[in-house]
């Protein structure tokens, strides 16, 4: 059960501005179903210019609502730049705060906002374009907002990035992006909490070295094939032949030999030793093969 | 305002008469069964009664049954100790709607060298045999499936797959913690080699649970220490959870019959009401091959939690497959292995009876349910896009 405040429960169960303004200045819709949670926000403009009107509607948890109706509460009399102000912590300091996990709700709500200032200012887009690059894929989460995130709320973990807009929160295959836009933006206070990488020993033992290979291709390797539909198996270490087994979507793609074969191998050579190669088991993929039909 | 308790499968209520075969135990009779003295040895004697009672409601014999603490325990020491017992295979078959208890313990094995194969499932949450078929080769150590689905109550034909998985000369293991005292079973002639059970999911304490092993199947203790359950599980018996479970055994096997009658009586009631009355909802699983007690239905256009709180202001327990009631930003994963899609999946609720709920529970929550609907779907941008 999550530990919401009385001041979100009641703006759950008694929501302020529910509908939709009927030929509105402006129009923001942000989220979308698959993500989970979605929000469209709808404003009218009085004759000093300031937000005389503004409703929600909202497909989310019990969060995401009381999220959108403090929203249009808060910008209710303000003019369109006092509005612009408007940030995800005033939402979640007025709703007397938002467990961490649910914090994404709070930005989701300064991005429909943003979104519908940009439609009436830009006009005709009614759409809140995506500015930068998509790092995470799942969510359609791009690095700009990320890197928004983290400024405005002073985060320093993947696991917060997360919770404040949902980035990393399914595949997980954009974790190490994610943490190098943590890097960039927050720099030396961040530094010294990376995790730290396996260590390259003087001289390994076989059991070390075999040890070590797992463990890198573990860490290193499989959460991103993961993250694709395939997967990876060390079949066998000899001497410094690594044999490897590429499964799923991986074991299907023609090009694996080339590619997923240089990378595990460049990993391997980071982490573990210089003189190690890697070898596909051609037959468990011909053997999977038959398996799949 | 009373409570109405629709979540037996997450947990259950302790029966009463349960309670008090339990409660001399601590403060009377908290002899060691280990013990030499007779004050000890009287707490052997009910510890053994227990067991009984475990192995009369299986149909097994009392020495395969071992005691542990819970269900994920159970779990975890059938595939681990098969693993270790069995050390030159590499290759473990389960599904993706397992419970996490055994899905987060095989994808840990892959880490370990293993090669893991996830069997996928249809659309109404049934297994391909085939292709599991398909899938058993002599490097296969282990199969792992559960009997029936926690989240949509849909049995699998376990017995088809022991038969199946063991003729080969492969382990079989199946988590049954939501079908047993729901279902009759009978082990001794089953194939089955390893099954797990919980307390708590039948009326007994949290705290206790039973792995059955087949008398002749090998695993390796993952509990060191002591000479307990004769060697398997080391560790001080729990003997009030232990008498405990024999009690509940012993009163599931009285009510197996109201399990299958009454209570899955109320239980269509319910669904069937709800389906008629909120339109745009359907239920999830295979409704031929289900749990007595136990529906899913997924409501478009809204989402699990804000459903959940409105349900819970009338005292009304459920559970969903939301992402945000999971923890994660992802809804269920069993749901998603069916290919539910993400509109339904996020509006999914399960409501699981046992045979303590009651007619009026059953109506007042049929009576609750369209306004909630409707209230969260006015709230929702999705129904006039769907409408246009």
């Amino acid at each position: 059960m999550w530990d919401y405040t009385d001041k979100v429960r009641d703006h759950f169960f008694n929501p302020r501005n529910v509908g939709e303004i009927e030929d509105p200045d402006g129009v923001g819709e942000v989220g979308s179903l698959a993500c989970g949670d979605a929000l469209k926000l709808t404003f009218k403009l009085g004759q000093d210019g300031r937000i005389v009107d503004a409703k929600f509607k909202t497909f989310g948890c019990a969060s995401a609502i009381a999220s959108s109706s403090v929203l249009t509460e808060l910008i209710k009399g303000k003019t369109l730049d006092e509005a612009m102000n408007v940030t995800n912590k005033d939402i979640a300091e007025y709703l007397g705060g938002l467990p961490e996990q649910k914090m994404h709700c709070s930005v989701m709500g300064r991005e429909a906002l943003e979104a519908a200032i940009e439609n009436y200012r830009g006009g005709a887009t009614d759409k809140h374009e995506l500015e930068g690059h998509i790092v995470c894929t799942c969510f359609g989460v791009t690095d700009k907002e990320i890197e928004r995130v983290i400024s405005e709320n002073d985060l320093t973990t993947v696991e917060q990035v997360t919770n404040y807009c949902k980035a990393g929160g399914g595949c997980g295959g954009c974790h190490g992006e994610i943490e190098k836009i943590i890097q960039r933006v927050q720099g030396e206070k961040v530094k010294e909490r990376r995790a730290p990488a396996p260590r390259k020993g003087k001289k390994l033992t076989n059991i070390q070295k075999m040890q070590l290979v797992q463990q890198t291709i573990n860490e290193q390797v499989r959460p991103a094939l993961r993250a694709h539909g395939g997967n990876i198996e060390l079949v066998d270490v000899v001497d410094n032949k690594v044999i490897v087994a590429f499964r799923g979507m991986c074991a299907q793609c023609h090009l694996a030999e080339f590619t997923m074969k240089d990378v595990v191998e460049t990993k391997l050579r980071e982490f573990v030793a210089e003189d190690l190669f890697v070898e596909e088991d051609r037959d468990s993929v011909d053997e999977h093969h038959v398996h799949r039909g | 305002m009373s409570t109405v308790y629709f979540d037996n499968n997450a947990t259950t209520k302790v029966a009463p008469e349960v309670f008090e075969a339990m409660e001399p135990y601590f403060c009377h009779l908290y002899g060691n069964p280990s013990s030499m003295h007779t004050f000890g040895g009287r707490v052997g004697v009910k510890v053994r009664d227990a067991r009984e009672s475990v192995a009369d409601l299986l149909g097994c014999d009392p020495s395969e049954v071992i005691f542990t603490s819970c269900g994920t325990e159970s779990d975890s020491a059938a595939i681990l100790g098969t693993l270790v017992a069995i050390p030159n295979k590499r290759k473990v078959i389960t599904t993706r709607v397992e419970h996490p208890a055994v899905l987060a313990a095989c994808r840990d094995l892959e880490n370990r060298g293993y090669q893991v194969v996830e069997l996928g499932v249809d659309k109404l949450g049934r297994l391909d045999l085939d292709e599991l078929e398909s899938e058993l080769d002599d490097d296969t150590a282990l199969v792992t499936i559960m009997w029936a689905n926690n989240e949509t109550g849909v049995i699998f034909p376990i017995e088809q797959i022991a038969e199946m998985v063991t003729s080969r000369g492969i382990v079989f293991h199946t988590d049954a913690v939501q079908i047993v005292g729901k279902m009759p079973l009978n082990l001794s002639q089953s194939r089955i080699n390893l099954l797990s059970l919980s307390g708590h999911k039948l009326h007994a304490p949290k705290g206790v649970g039973v792995l059955y092993v087949k008398k002749g199947t090998r695993i390796t203790p993952l509990l060191l220490g002591g000479h307990q359950e004769g060697g398997r599980r080391a560790g001080t018996e729990n003997v009030p959870g232990i008498v405990g479970l024999g009690k509940a055994c012993e009163l599931a096997g009285l009510n197996m019959k109201d399990e299958n009658t009454r209570v899955k009586a109320l239980r269509d009631k319910l669904e069937a009401a709800i389906l008629a009355r909120c339109p745009d909802s359907r239920v999830n699983g295979d409704t031929a091959h289900r749990l007595p007690n136990t529906t899913n239905i997924s409501f478009e256009y809204i989402e699990g939690e804000a459903i959940l709180l409105m349900l819970d202001r009338f005292g009304i327990c459920a559970s969903s497959g939301s992402a945000c009631t999971s923890g994660s930003l992802e809804p269920s994963h069993v749901l998603r292995a069916m290919g539910v899609p993400f509109t339904a999946a996020h509006g999914s609720i399960r409501f699981s009876l046992s045979r303590y709920n009651t007619e009026e529970e059953v109506d007042l929550t049929i009576d609750k349910m369209p306004s909630i609907i409707t209230r969260l779907r006015e709230l929702s941008p999705f129904v006039q896009h769907a409408q246009a």
